[in-house]
């Protein structure tokens, strides 16, 4: 993160503050090359990609496209942040997509066919997944059985499920609009506004607070400047994303008005502070990381292993709910393809070409969410270029495969550098 | 006497591991022991970290009679163990691995500030100065100085008794004149030390006094400074040297 010169008290003065800065840009340059290469290859490859679909497809760059990536991305999204937690503690779950399509039918089911209240069906939706989670966790766990069969066998079993579940293949429809506006939805404009200032200030006090915490007790901090400029990145980057969504995007606006923050950008952007929150801030997180990196030190160190994992699956699976919610919300229906066919696979794609490793012991659910993002432009612009499904499945696969390439590389890159 | 064993037994079946096995430490000292592979140092370490029950004898601390029966209670009583394979995770970073399960926290929320200033200060106070940046992962750190940081970790937590197994066997010549320095600091600081080695060069650098365990016995406790490398060499290899060590009429004085 950063390097001890920057304690040094001159940091206020004018040159020690840019050199203060400098070392920081150094340091961080330095643990760039020894293979922490961190988020830098999705924000590079959204860059590229956007840079590449904008010249090839003008209409990519249209405000009412940039709504539709987020439609478009949110389930993989939501299934590749829980996937994020199984992967952290060096596990996979093949079985999350299909256990979205699970929750999604049981949701579709008391909603529709029963006629019960939306927040029954969605309650249940992600109780499902908290229980699939809790077998998959205690099965790994317990009986030591590797996860890869365990979701495997689940990934066969809730296939099952769905069809038996829909009664032989038929598709439920949701007529539920609260439901419905999940995926759908889009907020008003000045709840859009007030979303936007509410979060670039919460950043901003935890940022600064932060700082001056680390200033105060004289422990190695970084310099205010590169602190503001983070707070002043994000904020730009949210604002203009903010004002181009509340901008109008319907075809025909005297027919039908379209503006506002789609509330899928909410959903997501919640989920992220929370499972980012529990990741990075809490004891639970930490052991997270412990476990997947070395499980025999968690252990000695009285680390509760078998509860940690557990509860990693149970959040992955609970994720593949909310993931599940969200596709039968976009598709205003459930049928035995929801979560299914390549849905499990985009998720580990966007978690691993976000930065997570399969290797256990790294990850983020930034990662997920740049990841998510990686892949569902990839498939938006493909779709508007009008290059097959084929095509679409091959380069996404040949982009999985770059981002597994620089995981490995940068462990081979890092061992170089000492690293084990 | 800060730890005292007195007749400690461990058998594995019908294998006698530990046999009536005397050994006391002081607060301040360092006692290295030393014996041959199967002797049954690492037995003996893991009857006094609580991961073996005893079969005989007793475990004293403070001259009180305990009973171990975990790693925990070990702990407790301020026995720390730095096993030969480190225990840290090379993802996490060095304030991360010192704290690992034992964070500080203000109810939910890590407080990494007090866990990076205590750690900072538990190096200084250590006299430690390789390792730099204490957000840097474990894993980018050389092998001295993820010795020195699993030191750390056992002298974090108020102990009285470090016990070190093989803490030098895959160092380099310098990083192993570090590790040792920083064993010696331990003992100045108060703490007892229990430093298992192979390698008699680095027992006579640091150790007080030698602990020679032969087949499971104790053959002989000698003062660092009367002894001499070929009698330590001749206790470990047949529990006897001169008038020292285990008499003839045990199994132990074939040669």
């Amino acid at each position: 993160m950063s390097t001890q010169v920057e304690t040094r008290p001159e940091a206020g003065t004018e040159p020690g503050a840019v050199r203060a800065v400098a070392d920081h840009l150094r340091g961080y340059w330095a643990e760039v090359r020894s293979g922490e290469v961190g988020a830098l290859p999705a924000v590079a490859g959204i860059i590229a990609l956007c840079v590449f679909f904008g010249i090839s497809q003008p209409v990519f760059l249209s405000v009412g496209n940039l709504a539709n990536l987020f439609g478009q991305g949110a389930a993989v999204a939501c299934i590749a942040m829980g996937l994020v937690f199984v992967l952290v503690i060096g596990e996979i779950d093949l079985s999350a997509g299909f256990a979205s399509g699970v929750c999604a039918a049981v949701m579709a089911v008391i909603l529709t066919n029963w006629g019960m209240p939306w927040p029954l069906a969605i309650g249940a939706a992600i109780a499902t997944g908290v229980v699939i989670g809790l077998l998959l966790g205690t099965l790994v766990v317990k009986l030591g059985i590797p996860s890869f069969v365990v979701t495997l066998a689940a990934f066969l079993a809730f296939q099952g499920i769905v069809l038996m579940i829909l009664e032989e293949g038929s598709n439920i429809t949701i007529h539920n609009e609260t439901v419905k506006a999940v995926a759908g939805g889009n907020l008003e404009r000045w709840q859009g506004w007030t979303l936007l200032v509410l979060t670039i200030a919460a950043y901003a006090a935890l940022q600064l607070n932060r700082w001056r915490r680390r200033v105060a007790r004289s422990l190695v901090h970084e310099p205010l400047a590169v602190v503001v400029a983070r707070i002043m990145a994000l904020g730009a980057l949210l604002t203009a994303t903010v004002f181009l969504l509340n901008l109008e995007r319907s075809a025909n606006p005297q027919i039908i008005s379209l503006t506002g923050v789609p509330v899928v950008v909410a959903l997501l952007g919640g989920f992220f502070a929370i499972w980012t929150f529990v990741l990075h801030r809490t004891r639970f997180g930490r052991h997270l990381y412990a476990v997947g990196g070395n499980a025999e030190a968690a252990v000695r160190a009285g680390v509760n292993v078998d509860r940690v994992r557990i509860a990693a699956f149970v959040i992955c699976s609970g994720m593949a709910a909310v993931g599940g919610i969200v596709a039968a919300s976009r598709a205003a229906s459930v049928d035995p393809n929801t979560g299914g066919s390549n849905v499990l696979l985009l998720s580990v794609g966007a978690a691993v070409i976000g930065g997570a490793s399969l290797f256990g012991g790294k990850g983020t659910v930034r990662a997920a969410l740049l990841g998510g993002a990686v892949v569902a432009i990839i498939n938006n612009g493909m779709g508007l270029m009008g290059l097959s499904a084929g095509v679409r499945f091959g380069v996404t696969g040949a982009v999985l495969l770059l981002a597994a390439g620089v995981d490995a590389m940068s462990r081979g890159r890092g061992k170089l550098f000492g690293r084990h | 006497m800060l730890l005292e064993l007195t007749g400690l037994s461990k058998r594995f079946g019908p294998v006698e591991v530990l046999s009536d096995v005397d050994l006391s430490i002081d607060a301040g000292e360092v006692c290295a022991l030393v014996g041959d592979n199967g002797a049954g140092k690492s037995t003996l370490v893991k009857c006094v970290a609580g991961i073996h029950g005893i079969d005989g004898g007793a475990i004293s601390v403070d001259g009180e009679a305990r009973t171990i029966s975990g790693p925990r209670d070990a702990a407790a009583l301020g026995i720390e163990v730095v096993y030969q394979d480190l225990a840290l995770c090379d993802n996490l970073d060095v304030v991360e691995n010192l704290f690992l399960g034992r964070e500080k926290v203000h109810g939910l929320i890590l407080d990494e500030d007090s866990m990076e200033q205590l750690a900072a200060e538990t190096l200084s106070s250590l006299a430690v100065r390789t390792i730099r940046n204490l957000r840097q992962p474990v894993a980018s750190l050389s092998g001295g100085q993820r010795q020195t940081v699993a030191i750390a970790k056992a002298v974090l937590w108020n102990s009285r008794l470090v016990i070190l197994d093989e803490p030098t066997a895959a160092l380099g010549v310098a990083q192993t004149r570090q590790v040792l320095e920083l064993i010696r600091r331990l003992a100045d600081q108060g703490l007892a030390v229990l430093y298992i080695s192979h390698n008699l060069n680095d027992v006579f650098a640091v150790a007080d006094r030698i602990a020679a365990l032969y087949l499971g016995r104790m053959a002989a406790v000698l003062d660092a400074a009367d002894a001499t490398q070929s009698q330590v060499v001749e206790l470990i290899t047949s529990g006897r040297s001169g008038s020292l060590g285990l008499g003839a009429d045990t199994n132990g004085a074939r040669t």
